[in-house]
């Protein structure tokens, strides 16, 4: 299997306060990892390492072997796509604007949006189900529709990995089974590789075909689903109680929280 | 709305605007006899303010858009960043010392880039600039060369009041046409830089994490911006003085109508800026001719109940 990304001994965090302390990870062409942990545990932290957001106090991030700090920016967002919670609302942008932003990395200097670019940003309009909205501003949509927007213009950089932080977030059920459908389909036909943090334990068991589980700025334990959610791992890292068993429907392990009694 | 249709609408409401400057003034000269030999010093007089004018409205509204998207601030406007006072009291230091009204213009456009250094300067921790440092500094170098503006006004003014009050509040009598040519190509060079930079601006204004994440190295970017509208905004100040409330107000009614993408709004902006300058600058020499209003203040009249009623009636800015 080749190594799309490796992080090495990755130090970093905000000024003086270090985050993730030496943490190393290898993510293969192809791995759909799904990172999780309590809060504060470093996850969006690692993500913004590797979106460059961050820059790392020692140990490096590599992609494809080329650590990502030489690489331009445009170079790295062309190769690595970052979908972020929320998006900013202070300027009404139409949503089609805003995805075609997501053409800026493959844009030169002296060069404005061809053709070609309207039509990718109008293909992931439509992958995302969010067509009908193209014309729309963005702070006339719900908190759903704009994570679809993001997700759109994270998929119009045409990226090979791509980063999701709690993509599923302010999204109902309904809508979040949809937004991973879609990221587990782009992931198995077009190899898309995917690094996702997310908040669910049981949609993190369900659609990643790996997991990290997180803790002060190390990775616990790392493997398939079934390796890493176990009863006594969540225990530890989460400080509480759970229940873990099958999903009917999946085979993979479904964690029910157990409530404190009085 | 349609970018070719508002573009055109403007464009030909500024070739009405520059007839009117070219016909209007003091002296009356009907548009047939315009162009007769008699009135060739007029004429040029009046062809050399409305250029100004196109100048002056262009290169404040574009540097004003440009800020407001760095700076993610809709009060910014090209002489936050201190380069107005600096300007100013270097103007008017020079008026009191006596140097040779050729030299002023030097002085004013040494003043205005001196102060957005000191405040560059100023904002820089650990070689980052912050947006917020960098809008304080400038407030704090605008105060205090305001204040040294008064006490030197107040203590020499009588000497030279018009002169000071020409820089304090502009105007586009251009009383050398050669800097009008020398400040020509600074001005527009930096608007076209601007506008090779409206699709990163569009990202900018969304925050600097996303901008990253789109690829845009804001840092970067953000020392060109703020020195080329440092160079925009110091040469015009050299040839017309402080002309306030265009580099504020114009980028916002263009949001207003046009919405937030740049790519659009630029050449919006130009294209309206110059209408409303040179209509300013006609008010300015006629409404009580022979005595000529600062257009500084003519700008302020006029903009802000415009400015209000956009607001009240449009959408969000």
């Amino acid at each position: 299997m080749d190594i799309i990304l490796k992080i090495d001994k990755l130090k970093g965090g905000y000024f003086q306060d270090e985050i993730i302390h030496g943490l190393s990870l290898d993510i293969s062409r192809g791995d759909f990892l799904g990172v999780i942990g309590p809060n504060g545990s470093g996850k969006t932290t690692l993500l913004r390492l590797i979106s460059r957001a961050l820059k790392p106090s020692s140990g490096g991030v590599f992609y494809k072997g080329c650590n990502i700090a030489r690489m331009s920016l445009k170079q790295l967002c062309r190769r690595v796509a970052f979908v972020s919670q929320d998006i900013a609302t202070g300027f009404s942008f139409t949503v089609e604007e805003l995805v075609l932003m997501g053409r800026i990395p493959h844009l030169g200097r002296l060069q404005f949006e061809s053709k070609k670019d309207m039509q990718i940003a109008r293909e992931k309009l439509a992958l995302t189900g969010i067509l009908n909205l193209k014309d729309k501003l963005i702070n006339e949509l719900s908190a759903g529709e704009r994570q679809r927007v993001v997700l759109a213009r994270a998929l119009a950089q045409e990226p090979e990995l791509l980063l999701l932080d709690e993509p599923t977030s302010h999204l109902d059920i309904g809508h979040q089974v949809q937004v991973l459908d879609l990221l587990k389909k782009l992931n198995r036909t077009q190899g898309l590789t995917i690094i996702m943090i997310l908040h669910d334990l049981n949609l993190a068991a369900s659609y990643a075909s790996r997991i990290a589980l997180m803790e002060k700025g190390m990775i616990f334990k790392i493997g398939s689903p079934e390796e890493v959610l176990t009863y006594q791992n969540i225990e530890q890292v989460y400080q509480t109680v759970v229940l873990v068993n099958n999903n009917p429907v999946t085979g993979k392990p479904n964690i029910v929280l157990v409530p404190g009694r009085d | 709305m349609h970018l070719r249709r508002a573009l055109i609408v403007l464009f030909l409401l500024l070739v009405l605007a520059v007839l009117l400057g070219l016909v209007k003034g003091a002296v009356k000269i009907p548009l047939a006899e315009l162009f007769l030999k008699d009135n060739q010093v007029v004429f040029n007089l009046r062809l050399l303010r409305v250029v100004a004018a196109i100048l002056a409205g262009s290169g404040l509204a574009v540097s004003g858009i440009a800020l407001q998207a760095i700076l993610r601030n809709p009060l910014a406007e090209p002489y936050l960043l201190g380069t107005s006072s600096g300007a100013g009291l270097a103007a008017v230091s020079a008026v009191i010392i006596g140097v040779s009204r050729i030299y002023i213009p030097l002085a004013a456009f040494l003043g205005a880039i001196l102060s957005i250094v000191i405040v560059y300067s100023l904002a820089r921790e650990r070689g980052q600039i912050a947006d917020k440092s960098l809008i304080l500094s400038g407030v704090i170098i605008s105060i205090a060369a305001s204040s040294l503006i008064v006490f030197l006004v107040s203590l020499f003014g009588s000497r030279a009041m018009h002169e000071m009050n020409w820089w304090l509040w502009g105007s586009l009598q251009v009383y050398e046409p050669k800097l009008l040519f020398l400040a020509f190509f600074p001005v527009i060079m930096g608007i076209l830089v601007i506008y090779l930079f409206a699709q990163d601006l569009n990202a900018i204004s969304l925050g600097e994490e996303e901008a990253i994440h789109l690829g845009v190295n804001t840092r970067n970017i953000k020392k060109i911006l703020i020195l080329v509208c440092a160079l925009i905004s110091g040469s015009l100040i050299s040839i017309c003085g402080i002309i306030g409330f265009v580099g504020l107000i114009v980028p916002h009614m263009m949001r207003l109508i046009a919405g937030p993408n740049h790519k659009k709004l630029i050449p919006l902006a130009c294209l309206s800026a110059s209408v409303f300058m040179i209509i300013c600058d006609l008010l300015s020499r006629t409404l009580f001719a022979p005595v000529e209003i600062p257009i500084g203040v003519i700008t302020a009249i006029i903009g802000a109940p415009l400015f209000i009623l956009l607001l009240k009636k449009g959408k969000k800015v």
